[in-house]
């Protein structure tokens, strides 16, 4: 399914006003894969989707989409679907005309016949399963329903490469999830070259090939889910991909210790003295208070789809969160061990 | 079991704010007070003279002369303000440049001026030893004491129309609508005429009526400037004050009346090409 490089990302920086937004970014997306930029906010990665798209250009670096180098391309010519966050679908057409706009917008030679473009439009709108729709107006859909109209548009043109900004971040919770599902359907049907930008970690890990992390205009990891998430590069790349607990450890000869006592975690070669211990909610189990590497009282506790989350506050002021099965609730005030089963260590 | 609920009154809509039976009462007293009363008086008085009164003073050629000339140049004048209004509201919001505060501000100037102020600026500015009218000279233009004068007047009245009712639909348009075409293959001029102008349509028609009825109203920035020739250049309001002047109330009430038949008629007609056009280009 995937394949050669789509599109190559060479060494990629741009500055607005002062501030430097990418620094020497570079980045492969492979033919045929969903890649997911996942980032915080404000870590570059709608302006690396505009300027592969050609909304924007860098100061330096170079975009170049299969062997052909686009950098100083017009977006007219870049053959590129865009979603925007907020459909951006023309108010004053119908969805019909909506999803044949790129097609009416070509030249005369290259323009599909009326009747073979309102059999792509006909097409497009049964993959979206809005088939009833093609008359209605934008603001007679609901916000899914709009999104799903955006999609069709981009994808009538036939694009290289379909980008995705926050596509489902206006959206309800539920909503999400189906269009998540739908948009990965989607893609295993047509084999589109997808990139989608989200700061859902959720989203990026279910509907992705890879996932790129991004933070402030710098990536940190690309890989496939699971490597992302058992093998994180960076702290950074650990933090964003869920809830961690951060601990002070010890590190020695491949071996860590907190408050003296060994964990099951080892330490990479050469990564010595004091590190910062990084374990997620779930890492962590409940112990008599002589093999338990941390210590608190319970200050609250919830349940939620099965799992009980217990906030426990440590001594010396932090609270850690950890995640156990719904069994026995452990009341407030009560002393707790906590013992560290897996997690990551960094250099401190 | 209890009664099903029903609404108690149908045409009035449920709402959280309470005073619809005050302020309902309250717009038609004022309406039929401040408008259509005046409107009535003026109908009655022309009345007296009958139907066939009416149409002898409207095909009375000087005045059928001054009404072609004020329905004429108002709507020529409307058209232009419409267009020139577009590009200087399009121009004031999309472009960033010094004293771009200081022009939008001047936009609203012929609003404020008193419109004998307007009138006698523009006849000592158009006059043939004014400052353009001794170049227009030059080039055998007379604008002063001509149609075309009534035509500028109208233009500077009915400009800030044109400008304030497109201008906050300009301000408006999303940025990503006109990306989201070119992204499609659009070229700018095709995301131009086909995604950015269509929906302004309706905000264009509506500062075409009201430049248009202000042009058609309009006397003191008019009359200084237009010379006031009769069959040439002499507008209808002028008409009317100068048949009052010669105490033939009858003649004005009947010119009056013919002025408003036509205006409302016209106001009609581009109501329904604007509902049409909204319908067409303005679905939000
Ligand atoms: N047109 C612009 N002018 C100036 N600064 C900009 C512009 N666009 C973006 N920035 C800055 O660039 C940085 C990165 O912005 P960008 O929109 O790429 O972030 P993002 O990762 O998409 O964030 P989010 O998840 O909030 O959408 C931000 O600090 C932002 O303030
Ligand atoms: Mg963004």
């Amino acid at each position: 399914m995937t394949g050669s490089t789509a599109i190559r990302v060479e060494t990629l920086s741009k500055t607005f006003d002062t501030a430097a937004v990418l620094h020497d970014l570079s980045l492969d997306v492979r033919a045929g894969e969903l890649l997911a930029l996942l980032g915080p906010s404000g870590s570059g990665k709608t302006t690396l989707l505009r300027i592969i798209a050609g909304l924007d250009f860098p100061d330096r670096g170079r975009i170049v989409f299969g062997a052909e180098d686009a950098t100083r391309l017009p977006v007219q010519q870049r053959a590129v679907g865009f979603v925007f966050q907020h459909y951006a679908l023309f108010k004053h057409m119908t969805v019909a005309d909506n999803i044949a706009y790129g097609l009416n917008a070509r030249k005369r030679a290259d323009r599909p016949g009326k009747s073979e473009i309102k059999r792509r439009v006909g097409d497009l709108l049964d993959l979206i399963k809005l088939s009833g729709f093609a008359d209605r107006y934008p603001s007679q859909l609901s916000g899914g329903q709009r999104q799903r109209i955006a999609l069709a548009r981009a994808l009538a043109v036939e694009p290289r490469v379909l980008l995705l900004d926050e596509p489902f971040g206006a959206l309800d919770a539920q909503v999400r999830k189906d269009l998540r599902r739908w948009l990965r359907e989607i893609h295993d049907r047509t084999g589109q070259t997808t990139i989608f930008v989200t700061h859902d970690q959720d989203e990026a890990l279910e509907l992705s090939d890879r996932v790129a992390v991004l933070a402030k205009g710098r990536l940190e990891q690309i890989g496939t889910p699971d490597e992302v998430q058992e093998a994180p590069v960076s702290s950074t790349v650990l933090k964003f991909l869920g809830d961690t607990i951060e601990v002070e450890a010890i590190a020695q000869g491949g071996e860590v210790r907190v408050e003296g006592r060994l964990t099951p975690v080892t330490a990479p070669a050469g990564l010595v003295g004091p590190v910062k211990l990084y374990a997620r909610p779930w890492q962590l189990q409940f112990a008599e208070s002589h093999e338990a590497h941390l210590h608190g009282t319970v200050r609250s506790s919830y349940r939620s789809q099965g799992r009980q989350r217990i906030e426990v506050d440590r001594p010396e002021g932090k609270t850690v969160v950890v995640e156990a099965s719904d069994t026995a609730r452990l009341p407030a005030g009560r002393a707790v061990g906590l013992r560290i089963l897996a997690g990551h260590v960094f250099a401190g | 079991m209890p009664p099903p609920l029903r609404p108690r009154r149908r045409f009035r809509q449920p709402s959280v704010i309470p005073g619809f039976g005050l302020t309902l009462g309250y717009t038609l007293t004022c309406l039929g007070l401040i408008v259509l009363l005046p409107l009535a008086a003026l109908v009655v008085r022309a009345s007296g003279l009958g139907l066939s009164g009416i149409w002898e003073v409207a095909t009375d050629p000087r005045v059928a002369s001054a009404l072609r000339v004020s329905f004429g140049v108002s709507a020529l004048a409307a058209l232009t303000a419409s267009v020139f209004g577009f590009l200087v509201a399009w121009v004031l919001t999309r472009y960033e440049f010094p004293g771009r505060r200081i022009v939008d501000a001047v936009v609203d100037l012929p609003f404020a001026l008193p419109t004998a102020v307007a009138g006698i600026a523009l006849a000592s500015l158009y006059a043939p030893n004014g400052l353009v009218g001794a170049q227009l000279a030059k080039l055998g233009i007379e604008a002063a004491y001509t149609p075309l004068g009534i035509f500028i007047a109208m233009v500077f009245i009915g400009l800030p129309f044109a400008v304030r009712t497109v201008q906050p639909l300009i301000v408006e348009i999303d940025r990503e609508i006109e990306e989201a075409s070119a992204t499609l293959g659009a070229g700018r001029i095709q995301t131009l005429t086909r995604v950015v102008l269509p929906p302004l349509i309706p905000a264009v028609l509506t500062g075409f009526a009201l430049a248009f009825a202000r042009g058609v109203g309009e006397y003191g920035s008019i009359i200084f400037i237009a010379g006031n020739l009769p069959y040439v250049s002499e507008i209808a309001p002028l008409l009317i004050v100068i048949k009052l002047s010669e105490f033939d109330y009858g003649g004005a009430c009947a010119i009056a009346t013919i002025m408003l038949g036509i205006s409302f008629v016209t106001l009609l007609v581009i109501n329904l090409i604007q509902a049409w056009s909204r319908r067409r280009f303005g679905y939000v």
